[in-house]
This record gives structure tokens, sequence and C-alpha cells, in this order.
């Protein structure tokens, strides 16, 4: 695959190295700090900073201002973007507005319902859908244009991400659906956290078979677990889920104190048995509210230190 | 049809708690049908609405009145002749039938007893279902005949999003995924195939993002 953007993730996928990225998640407040110091507990062991957008429909500080900071830290930040908040006005502008701070990195969602968060009674847009969102994205970057047909001075370059869940249902068209998103435009993909390796293995095979890997860079996501209880609820109360049994009595069965350790085992052997498996192009540890965990994740997956990139 | 559900009576009883002349107009159509706004449920309310003033010690004069439609000219002007002796109609048509209604008397206060809900199928007595939001570009034929903007939360034409689990929605463990629907029918139709094809994004000016809708027909018109 040619390097289309200026950006460093996909510097890192052409050259063939396994990427990491990770996420921050911008404050309930309008403190930069809390942007700044989430950033620098993980600058240095991953590529590119994910920021999410009002993640589980709980407003915060907008993604795009996160990124700006984050981007004025001297390190490279992906704009995450659902199509629940805006309609396609707002999404090419904040595309535009992303661009003109050069942030090269876009991961195109649809967000969690607005039923989850803090302000259940309001309106969800959806005027596009995540795969709509890719196939906008593309074609300002590629051809120069709105939506609307007008030609746009300095188009953004940005290098285009879905999300995938290979655990959601129906399974039978998981695949189907990736090799849509694909055919919209995405680049790379980042997947839903993986405690189930062996489906999420199974879903792999059927992505190599239709030669899916090579279409776009697949991320495989992982979040370390911090309890027994989170390990429950995640497998129990997260819709598109899927905790085994195993992992969840691993957790259980280890003592209330070293539980958090024992979740970073299982994160570390999780990456380690995924490295091996075709098609897999990287991590995404999404180390909810723990970042400070993510430094020594990459390095004892032997993920550390990260490509020098020009 | 057109489904609504009762409004609490404790905010009807609020419109009108000072009027002395009330008339409750219920409809024959849609509303008759999901038992909120037809002659027995007028029935029911007026007899709630007298129960209510006399405990208050109010002498208040309630009539009933059942029309055919009341959305449509010809049926609302039934009431032309007696429509004036009331302070306030209490519509239990839906939204279109209390609209028409507060057009065609202009000078009389109309409320609605209803809430409208959607445009939606009886499943069971006493069960409702939504099956369309009246988008104004109908994707039925390309989606199994299953409807994602009236029956997806995220109304995501190419779905299913990441939320679905077991044939559910993210947002209710009792709603049905609709893009679990529309691959099930796909598949019994033979035609899974076409689930790759993808779905455009959507021309929303004919839905309520337009403005108001209307439908011209000089066809049919006299």
């Amino acid at each position: 695959m040619s390097v289309k953007t200026p950006s460093k993730l996909e510097k890192i996928l052409s050259e063939g190295h396994l990427a990491v990225t990770s996420e921050v998640g911008p404050p309930r407040g309008s403190d930069p700090e809390a942007v700044i110091e989430k950033a620098n507990l993980i600058k240095d062991h991953v590529d590119v900073i994910n920021v999410t957008d009002n993640q589980t429909s709980v407003t915060r500080m907008s993604s795009l201002a996160a990124c700006i900071h984050i981007k004025q830290m001297g390190l490279e930040p992906m704009l995450q973007m659902v199509t629940r908040d805006r309609n396609r006005i707002a999404i090419q502008s904040e595309i535009l507005g992303a661009a003109s701070f050069d942030i090269f990195n876009l991961l195109c969602l649809s967000g969690d319902h607005q039923s989850f968060g803090d302000n259940p009674k309001g309106q969800n847009v959806h005027d596009l859908d995540s795969m709509q969102l890719v196939q906008t994205v593309r074609l300002m970057r590629d051809e120069g244009k709105f939506l609307g047909g007008a030609d746009i001075k300095r188009p953004p370059k940005m290098f285009v991400g879905a999300a995938a869940n290979p655990f959601a249902d129906p399974f039978e068209i998981r695949v189907p659906r990736l090799a849509k998103k694909i055919a919209c435009g995405a680049e790379y993909i980042q997947t839903q956290c993986i405690y189930n390796l062996d489906k999420f293995e199974e879903w792999m095979r059927r992505v190599v078979d239709r030669g899916l890997h090579e279409k776009a860079y697949i991320l495989a996501g992982v979040t370390p677990l911090k309890s027994a209880g989170m390990a429950k609820f995640m497998k129990n109360r997260v819709p598109g889920m899927d905790v085994p049994d195993e992992v969840v009595k691993r957790m259980a069965d280890t003592p209330k104190e070293k539980q958090p350790e024992e979740g970073i085992n299982i994160c570390i052997e999780t990456i380690e048995r995924l490295k091996s498996v075709e098609g897999v192009k990287g991590f995404h540890i999404m180390a909810i509210e723990w970042e400070e965990k993510v430094p020594g994740i990459v390095e004892r997956a032997g993920l550390y230190p990260r490509p020098k990139i020009d | 049809m057109i489904v609504a559900d009762k409004k609490p009576v404790e905010e009807i009883i609020e419109f009108v708690k000072d009027d002395k002349k009330i008339l409750i107009l219920g409809c024959n159509e849609c509303v008759t049908v999901c038992e909120a706004g037809g002659k027995k449920e007028v029935g029911v309310l007026a007899s709630t609405l007298r129960m209510y003033f006399l405990n208050q010690g109010k002498d208040v004069k309630i009539d009933e009145i059942t029309l055919e439609r009341q959305c449509d000219h010809e049926y609302l002007e039934e009431i032309r002749d007696v429509a004036d002796e009331y302070d306030a109609i209490v519509s239990i048509a839906c939204g279109v039938g209390v609209q028409f209604m507060a057009e065609k008397y202009h000078s009389i206060p109309v409320y609605p007893g209803v809430n409208t809900c959607f445009l939606g199928a009886t499943e069971k007595r006493g069960l409702w279902t939504e099956r369309c939001q009246a988008c104004g570009n109908c994707l039925l034929a390309i989606t199994g005949g299953i409807c994602p903007v009236s029956r997806c939360a995220k109304r995501i034409l190419n779905g299913p999003c990441g939320g679905s689990s077991k044939g559910k929605c993210e947002i209710d463990s009792n709603l049905d995924c609709a893009w679990q629907l529309i691959v099930d029918r796909l598949k019994a139709l033979d035609r899974l195939d076409d689930y790759e094809k993808i779905c455009p994004i959507k021309d929303w000016s004919t839905d309520r993002a337009g403005g108001p809708r209307k439908v011209v027909r000089e066809d049919v018109q006299i």
C-alpha cells in the first residue's frame, strides 16, 4: 500500500512495523492539563494517540480541541469522530478545522447511542453513518471536493480509519461489513477489545481468506482488565463485548490486590498471541483511565522502543 | 397507521380546569384502532373529567362526539353548528386532527388529549410498534423490506453497528436489531450478497429536514 498522507501511523505501517496506538479520553471540563498529563504518560510508548469523541455519549471537551493540545505537544493525535452529534455540514467543517492544524489521522465511528450518556433526552443526528463518513473524508482528501461538489482549497490529508467489532452479531456478516468499510475507503481498522482470542482468530482467518488484510491495516484492540468486577461488567453489561468465562474466572480466582497485575498479564499474553496472527499489523491499547499502565504493557509486550520516523 | 398514546389525565385537566363547557372529540380512524382516541376513549375521558369536576364541586358540561375523521374538511364541518357552544375542545385524534381542528375553528381553544407517537402497526392488542418515519424516500427495496430509518436506533444505513448482540439492539435487550432482521430477511430471500452493496449518503431533504412537506397531485385535483 503506497503512502498517501503525512500520517506517522501510515508511515510506520507501510514500513512493516507493528504499530502501537493508545487513547486519551478528554476531560469533563476545560482544563488542558488533563489532556496534556495523560498524553505525557504514553507519548514515548505509542505512535499515535487516539482522542475519543464524547465516548459513551457523556459530554466532554471536544475531541478536536484535545487533539490540538496533543499536536501542540509535538505528538501525533488521531481525531475520533462520531456521526451521532453532527450533520454533514458540521462533519466537513470539523474535518477542515482538524486539517488546518495538520491532524493527519481520522477514525470514523457512529458513536454510542445517546441513551447511555448524560443527555439521554437529546436528539441524535446520524445524517451520515460511519461508512458514509469514511466516504466523505476520502472524497475530500482524494478528489479535493466537498459533498456538495465544490472544490476545497488545501484539501485535508488524513489517513482514514474505521472500527470493527468481530464480536458483535450477526457474526457471519462481520467480515462482509469490514469489506464494506474498506470498499468505502477505510485504510486502517481498530478493533473492539479482544478477550475471546479464538473468535478473533476465526474472524481474522475469514479476513485473510478474502484478502482484506492486504487492503487495510488491522490494529487489534486490547484493554487491560483492572478487576474481576470490570471483567464481569464488560461481559454482562457492555453490548457487543465478548469476555469468555475463563477470563472472568482467571480474574475472579486472583486475590483482589493482585487483580490489576493479572489483568495486565492477560493483556500482554493477548498481544503476544496476536502478534503471530496473520493480518494483525499493530495494537490499539485502550487503557481506560489507566494510561499510566500503557508504557509497561508496551515494554513487556516487546513493542518498545517505538520506531523512529522522519 | 398513526399510533397515539393517552396523555396523562392530569395534563388534560390542567388545560381545561377553568372551562364550563367542554367537548371531547374523538376520531374513528387510526386512534380508534390503537385504542387511544376512538369513541370508547372519548367516553372514558369524559367520565373521568366529569368525576373530577364533580369532586371539585364544579358544574361543568362535558359532551362527547366522535367524527369519522379529523383530518378531513368534510367531517370537521359536522360540528360547525355546535362548536361555538364550547369553551374548549379536547381532541383525542392524532396531532394532525388537533391542528386541523384548530385551523378550522380558529377562535376556540383546542387541546391535545393524546400524544401522537409514530407510524406503526398492531403487533397484538395493546402492543403497537414503529415501522415508518415518513422520510419521503423509501429504502425498503434494498433492505429486504425492513426499515433501518425507523427501526435502527441510530438509523444506520449500512449496519449493523458494533452494539448488535444476540439479535438485539444496544439500547434495549428487548428491542430487535433492525440490521439483524435485514440480514435474516436477505438470507431468506437468498440475497445475502446484496448486503455488501453500499447504501449511499441519503437525501434527507424529503424528510423532516427539508421543512414542512406536501404532496401535490394535480392529476387527482378537482
